[in-house]
């Protein structure tokens, strides 16, 4: 119903590993964009900006990182949060001393120190697997965190680790405001979001496939095994860097080692789950179900049951209810939210017959 | 040497402590391969339902069959909702499934019975005891006593009973025990059980050194380079590397701390463990896969 494949082959190798395959799906994220770009900062207002539109941003971004580790290459972490809060001190650390530094490229060098660790890290993948890999990561992700608030190097001297950045000034402009914030973000995220698509697509994307569904088998068709994961933890951790220089700049300004516990890995960790493995368009579904359900739950809880449970026990609540929508989703839909989306998608295109 | 000596075997018996944590994941790991996460909100669950039991004037004893039969009925629940529903899908899916787990266990028990932090009182004085010339902790002693006595049922359950008999066929090869009539889920009802059980141990003697409170679930993480020391699948490794891990983890805060400005017992075992691996990628006493194309 809503359109028609008809007619779009590909008549050759190059056309077939295109971005987008059909010409629909190239209108649509064109549309998006401009939504986002053009219509988006007109219409909303600072809490939307700054509390939603943000976090979400960035969150799509680290997931996108640990999508291309884990759903591409298959590489399980839980060190997210470490490789982002090396992105954020890193660039902290590159505006406060090297003044005149572009804020995007102490980004960037935020991105590359996070990609550096990401590589270290991934040595010992050359020689495990699976769940001892998940417990390297983790001590990676304590090892940061206490790096972070031992030596006061990183923050200039304040003793837990807290720092305040500058204001956001990019080419001239001041991007302080909720909408230059919004606007910063997207730029950065969708930039780097249209990079992870053609990696996917690409002869990389693919060797990290082969790697991911069987290592041994891709190192017998001739892919090196070591250099591809190695690879694979150093693009993904550049995402997770750049994402932790967004989220300690522009959405918190004021941090500290704890905006990148444990808890933020799980958060990562769960909106790539949720959203969808091996899917880039997921990150973004996973990424707002996992920032709006908390919301959408505060506000159920307070227009239905208002004043007959307390905070407390509310808390208590979110956790049982988030617990048991990530079991059911995990029940009902191993592919995620990508999945839903896709199959939901199919269902409309030929709509109103069952099948094509 | 004597202080050196004495921060050795307190750090030992500290170790058992988290092989207590580990064998709980070792019995799941080994009988369903679920990288069980909720375990420390297991521990958590049995510890506050048993310390709110006694707190409204239940004798010990009946605390105790309660709060074991509580554990027998999330096994079962778990079995039945989670476990059966999720055959045949990948390790992570599972390892996802644990984490929400732990969500619903950790709230399940904070909305039942309150997240105040609560005392527990075993009734053992913990007064220094001198062994052989070394001041100990009589509690720490009772805990590694707890250990040895779990241990040893367990590896009688698993080697003298029929049920042990099929756990151990579970472990060995799934396929083939279920081609001979050994039923999946009970086994993973009873691993569960049994995983809820020696949590309640945990639980208790974390409990009564810490206080039971939310904290009790962070003890997963302190289990987790003792399961890597030790590997996955074997109980005598989690053993080991509790001991190992424990030790040097004393020894290091003593010893290393100083020079680096302290606080390193949260990642120092994790290094050891990564060191570990590298040299054996599948612990001290894991089982070897061999890969084939």
């Amino acid at each position: 119903m809503l359109y028609s494949e008809a007619g779009q082959f590909s008549s050759s190798y190059a056309s077939d590993a295109r971005l987008f395959r059909l010409r629909q799906e190239a209108v649509e994220v064109i549309v998006v964009v401009a939504v986002a770009f053009g219509v988006v900062p007109f219409v909303g207002d600072d809490y939307w900006f700054t509390a939603i539109l943000v976090p979400f941003l960035i969150l799509s971004l680290a997931g996108i990182g640990l999508n291309l580790l884990m759903g591409y290459a298959g590489q399980l972490s839980v060190g997210t949060a470490a490789f982002m809060a090396t992105g954020a001190y890193t660039a902290y650390n590159v505006q406060v001393r090297l003044p005149g530094v572009p804020l995007l490229v102490s980004f960037a060098l935020g991105g590359l120190a996070a990609a550096v660790l990401g590589a270290i890290a991934g040595v010992p993948s050359g020689r495990i697997k699976g769940f001892y890999l998940v417990v390297c990561t983790l001590a990676l992700q304590f090892f940061v965190e206490w790096v972070f608030t031992r030596f006061r190097f990183f923050s200039k001297d304040n003793a837990s680790g807290l720092v305040s950045v500058p204001p956001l000034v990019v080419l001239g402009h001041d991007f302080t405001t909720p909408r230059g914030r919004y606007l910063l973000t997207l730029v950065v995220v969708s930039v780097l979001t249209w990079v992870a698509m053609n990696i996917a697509k690409s002869e990389l994307g693919r060797r990290f496939m082969a790697v991911r569904d069987m290592d041994t088998a891709a190192a017998v068709i001739g892919i090196p095994v070591l250099r591809t994961k190695l690879l694979a933890f150093a693009i993904s951790s550049f995402y997770c860097g750049v994402a932790g220089a967004l989220w300690g700049f522009v959405y918190l300004g004021t941090f500290d080692p704890r905006a990148w516990d444990l808890s933020r890995s799980f958060q990562v960790l769960f909106i790539v789950i949720l959203g969808g493995m091996g899917s880039i368009f997921g990150n973004f579904l996973g990424a707002a179900f996992m920032l709006l359900l908390p919301i959408l739950m505060s506000h159920v809880a307070s227009s239905l049951l208002a004043g007959m449970v307390d905070q407390g026990s509310l808390e208590n609540y979110k956790k049982i209810v988030f617990g048991v929508l990530i079991i059911f989703f995990l029940i009902k839909e191993p592919l995620g939210l990508a999945k839903i989306w896709r199959s939901l998608r199919e269902r409309a295109s030929v709509w109103p017959l069952r099948h094509w | 040497m004597a202080y050196a000596f004495e921060t050795l075997v307190s750090g030992l018996l500290a170790g058992v402590m988290y092989s207590m944590v580990a064998i709980g994941f070792v019995l799941i790991y080994k009988a369903s391969g679920v990288f069980n996460f909720a375990q420390g909100a297991m521990v958590l669950f049995s510890a506050l339902t048993f310390v709110s039991l006694t707190e409204r004037g239940v004798p010990f004893v009946y605390a105790l069959a309660l709060t074991a039969a509580a554990m027998i009925v999330v096994a079962i629940l778990i079995e039945r909702f989670v476990l059966r529903r999720l055959v045949n899908r990948s390790p992570i899916t599972l390892f996802m499934a644990t984490l929400g787990l732990s969500y619903i266990l950790e709230g399940v028990a904070q909305a039942f019975w309150g997240a105040d932090v609560h005392g527990l009182e075993l009734g053992i004085n913990d007064i220094p005891v001198s062994v052989l010339g070394i001041q100990l902790s009589r509690f720490d002693l009772f805990a590694s006593t707890t250990a040895a006595v779990l241990v040893v049922l367990l590896s009688l359950f698993a080697s003298k009973t029929r049920l042990g008999l099929s756990l151990r066929a579970v472990a060995d090869d799934p396929v083939a025990a279920l081609s001979l009539g050994v039923r999946l889920p009970k086994i993973w009802r009873v691993v569960w059980t049994l995983a809820g059980l020696v949590g309640l141990i945990a639980g208790l003697l974390w409990g009564a050194r810490s206080g039971v409170q939310f904290s009790l679930t962070l003890v997963v993480l302190k289990a987790m380079p003792v399961l890597i020391v030790g590997g996955f699948d074997s109980i005598g490794g989690a053993i080991v590397g509790g001991l190992i891990v424990g030790a040097s983890e004393k020894l290091a805060e003593v010893y290393i701390g100083p020079f680096v400005g302290g606080g390193i017992e949260n990642w120092f075992p994790y290094a050891l463990a990564v060191g570990f691996l590298l040299l054996r990628p599948a612990g001290l006493f894991g089982d070897h896969a061999i890969e084939r194309v």
